[in-house]
């Protein structure tokens, strides 16, 4: 089961590593991990995205609150929650493709934030199979790199994830 | 009061009241050196190995219940104490490192002795520090102490850069009075519905089995876990780690169970059909192949950490918190229970169990040639039995017989290495009991090849007069590698003979110490009893054992707790029979 939790970690040197090293010294599949200090800047917020069975999974809940910089933790996949995830596409734009291009991120909502002569970046915000439909959409030859955040998630409904 | 840096390391460990540090100086900690020669309230113990440093200050925790600590210099005094920081780790041991590191400016630039040591630490401490100004060295102290000793005990280090010490940087110090962070609130009490529902357990039990660890140590909750067994009348068996919670001598202790544990313990846990786990972790040593544990059984597991609640071995019943305040309301809802636990069935269960127990499955062929390293065992039991004593022991065969044989009525009077299994710990973790009780006794039970490991630590207890006694059970071999050899390798005893043995006897004797070899069973008592009647020295007994005797029980890694392997010896018996 994919599972995104969402950590609220001491905004100390160290802290990320404490995080990374736990899952690769106990061998727990990450997919994806995104941080950033919150509106307390003593606090930083990670969203990170894991795979596992249950068990796997209650493990690395309780290993992260272990972690004594770990302040609060919830993990989103048990209710209702939000999940949004940032990429920046930079395609080839030829000639005869930059109409089809445009079309397509207006389909899609996304933004086209550079253009060159020959190229476009375009941003798109979503959930990950949003982007993913994306990119299937987009002729892969003319995909010249992908860039993705990893999802941020938050909780549905007023409660927030606070100290 | 305004101090340097170097001077509030010193002054926070003194408020926090330590009183002995072990340590090895060096470049990056010569300021706190500096200071520590300034003043008399704490003893700094000089070892001659980092490893022993730390391995000397776990002891001292072991055996004390308060956090040890050990001062080591950047660099290659940092990486030798690994070893020390991990054994503790594995042990849930309160310890605090303190390792000097290059000044700060020049972190990161591969200076001299420069090396990550809270990035090498990480995955065996339970928290560490890199102090970055000295603003922050009271406090980062005061909150190292408070981790290493709450909720599960650990090792904690604290990264020190020497510009951080500087003596002409003076600042006022103020040592915190209590510390509360908003990251970690360890847990103390459990949780009543979780007490009641395993009350409720227990009270319908019919095959029940306490199974505690040493989290029962580590949590002094020795009296509340007797109080447990004697209003329920409860079979129980300790863990490797959790020996003297129970005394040997009660009728309810079925011994140690596990891959060398006895055949009552073991046989109980598999046909039991309630567990009560109390600090106690479900090591793979334990239980064996997880598929076969204890396939009757529900469980109770009482443990302060969530993380090692139902991480082996799915639980019924979690109940987080401390053991003592747990076992206290436990024993408290017990009593107000108007249901008892079935007496009939309680009896049968018993029954059965005297059965297992008869079979005496520790026993060995006994020599007049050879010294039997169990006889050894038994007969340091014997001696030694009057005496404020406390044993010790590095890691291999000799370790198992001295768990098997020597008869725990304390706790912290057995110290030894259980989840990392450090050869080398015993010596100086020895050094460590010692200087917290001069007047006990204090002996070390070890093998040629273990004690090779931290030998050096001969000096140290010459400077220091610790009068230790090191019985060292000598098969001329690393014994517990030549078993599995012999079991699982037909025989091939690669590289696990110690050749080129030194004369212990003599060696000992260069190094100030009383030295004693002894071959013939006829001599060993009165050689101990003339060992343990030298107060003042340290006597180092050489003692020639059988060289292939091997440890039984055994349940192979993988098998389970009823595919035990008895010795030879009783086996022929009771083909014989
Ligand atoms: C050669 C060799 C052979 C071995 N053979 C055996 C064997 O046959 N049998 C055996 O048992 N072991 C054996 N061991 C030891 C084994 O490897 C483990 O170290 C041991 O079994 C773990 O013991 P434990 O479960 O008591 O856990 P410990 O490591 O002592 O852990 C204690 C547990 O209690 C918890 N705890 C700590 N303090 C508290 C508190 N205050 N309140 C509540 N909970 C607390 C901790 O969170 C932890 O879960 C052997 C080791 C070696 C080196
Ligand atoms: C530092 C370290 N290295 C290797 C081992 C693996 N090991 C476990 S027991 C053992 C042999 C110990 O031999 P000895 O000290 O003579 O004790 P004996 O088993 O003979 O009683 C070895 C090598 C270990 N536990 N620790
Ligand atoms: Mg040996």
């Amino acid at each position: 089961m994919r599972h995104i939790i969402s950590v609220l970690i001491e905004n100390e040197s160290g802290a990320l590593a404490r995080v990374a090293g736990l899952f690769a010294a106990r061998g727990y599949n990450i997919e994806s991990l995104t941080v950033a200090p919150t509106e307390d800047p003593t606090l930083s917020r990670m969203t990170l995205v894991t795979h596992g069975d249950e068990r796997i999974i209650e493990q690395i809940v309780k290993q992260l609150n272990k972690l004594i910089d770990v302040v609060k933790l919830l993990d989103l996949s048990d209710g209702p929650h939000i999940e949004r995830e940032l990429m920046m596409v930079k395609v080839k734009a030829e000639k005869g493709m930059r109409e089809e291009l445009k079309r397509l991120a207006d389909i899609f909502r996304a933004n086209i934030i550079d253009v060159t002569a020959t190229s476009y970046t375009i941003e798109l915000t979503g959930h990950g199979h949003k982007l993913d439909a994306f990119l299937e959409a987009v002729p892969e030859e003319v995909i010249i790199e992908v860039v993705r955040s990893g999802p941020l998630g938050i909780s549905r409904g007023p409660k927030g994830l606070g100290l | 009061m305004e101090l340097s840096g170097a001077e509030i390391v010193v002054q926070a460990l003194i408020d926090e009241g330590v009183e002995y540090i072990w340590g090895y100086p060096g470049g990056a900690v010569l300021h706190i050196y500096d200071a520590l020669f300034q003043q008399k309230k704490i003893r700094h113990i000089l070892v001659r190995h980092e490893q022993a440093a730390t391995h000397a200050a776990d002891g001292y925790a072991r055996a004390t219940g308060k956090p040890g600590v050990a001062l080591v210099t950047s660099g290659p005094g940092a990486t030798n104490a690994v070893t020390g920081i991990a054994t503790a780790y594995m042990d849930s041991i309160p310890m605090v490192v303190l390792t000097g590191q290059v000044p700060t400016p020049f972190i990161g630039s591969d200076a001299f002795q420069e090396v990550d040591i809270t990035g090498i630490t990480r995955p065996c401490v339970k928290h560490n520090f890199l102090i970055k100004r000295v603003e922050d060295i009271a406090e980062t102290i005061a909150k190292a102490f408070y981790i290493a000793t709450t909720g599960r005990p650990g090792p904690v280090l604290i990264d020190i850069p020497k510009d951080v010490t500087d003596p002409n940087v003076r600042i006022p110090y103020e040592y915190p009075k209590k510390i509360s962070m908003r990251s970690y609130k360890p847990v103390e009490k459990g949780h009543p519905r979780q007490i009641r529902k395993a009350v409720d357990l227990m009270v319908k039990a019919r095959r029940p089995v306490i199974y505690t660890g040493g989290g029962v140590i580590l949590g002094d909750a020795s009296d509340e876990l007797r109080q447990l067994v004697e209003i329920t009348g409860f079979p129980v068996t300790h863990t490797l780690m959790g020996l003297g919670a129970v005394p040997a001598s009660d009728k309810r202790f079925l011994g140690m169970l596990g891959m060398h544990g006895t055949y009552e313990a073991n046989m109980a846990m598999h046909e039991s059909d309630l567990i009560i786990a109390i600090g106690a972790r479900f090591d793979d040593r334990v239980t064996g192949k997880l598929a076969s544990f204890c396939p009757h059984a529900k469980i109770i597991h009482v443990d302060v950490d969530p993380a090692s609640i139902s991480k082996n071995v799915k639980v019924d019943v979690p109940i987080v918190g401390q053991v003592k305040p747990v076992l206290r309301d436990m024993v408290k809802v017990l009593k107000e229970r108007k249901t008892k636990p079935d007496a009939k069935a309680l009896a049968a269960w018993w029954e059965r169990i005297e059965g297992w127990r008869a079979v005496e499955c520790l026993r060995y062929p006994q020599s007049d040639k050879v010294i039997k390293p169990q006889y050894a065992i038994e007969l340091l039991a014997k001696v030694t039995k009057r005496r404020d004593f406390y044993l010790t022991s590095d890691v291999g065969q000799h370790q198992m017989f001295a768990a098997q044989f020597y008869p725990f009525e304390k706790p912290r009077r057995w110290i030894n290495s259980g989840g990392l299994g450090t050869m080398g710990f015993g010596l100086p973790a020895a050094m460590g009991v010692q200087q917290a009780f001069p007047k006990a006794t204090v002996a070390c039970v070890t093998g040629e090849a273990s004690i090779q490991m931290c030998i050096q630590e001969l000096a140290t207890c010459s400077q220091y007069k610790l009068p230790l006694k090191i019985i060292l059970l000598n098969n001329g071999y690393m014994g517990m590698v030549r078993q599995w050899q012999e079991l699982f390798y037909e025989g091939r005893y690669s590289h696990s003979y110690v050749d080129a043995l030194p004369d212990f006897a003599a060696l000992a004797e260069t190094y100030g110490h009383v030295g004693m070899t002894i071959e013939d069973p006829a001599d060993l008592e009165a050689a101990y009893k003339e060992a343990f009647g030298m107060k003042d020295r340290l006597v180092f007994m050489n003692v020639l054992v059988d060289p292939e005797e091997n440890v039984y029980p055994m349940i192979e890694a993988g098998k389970g707790h009823h595919e035990m392997h008895m010795s030879p010896y009783l086996t022929a018996e009771r083909e014989l029979a």
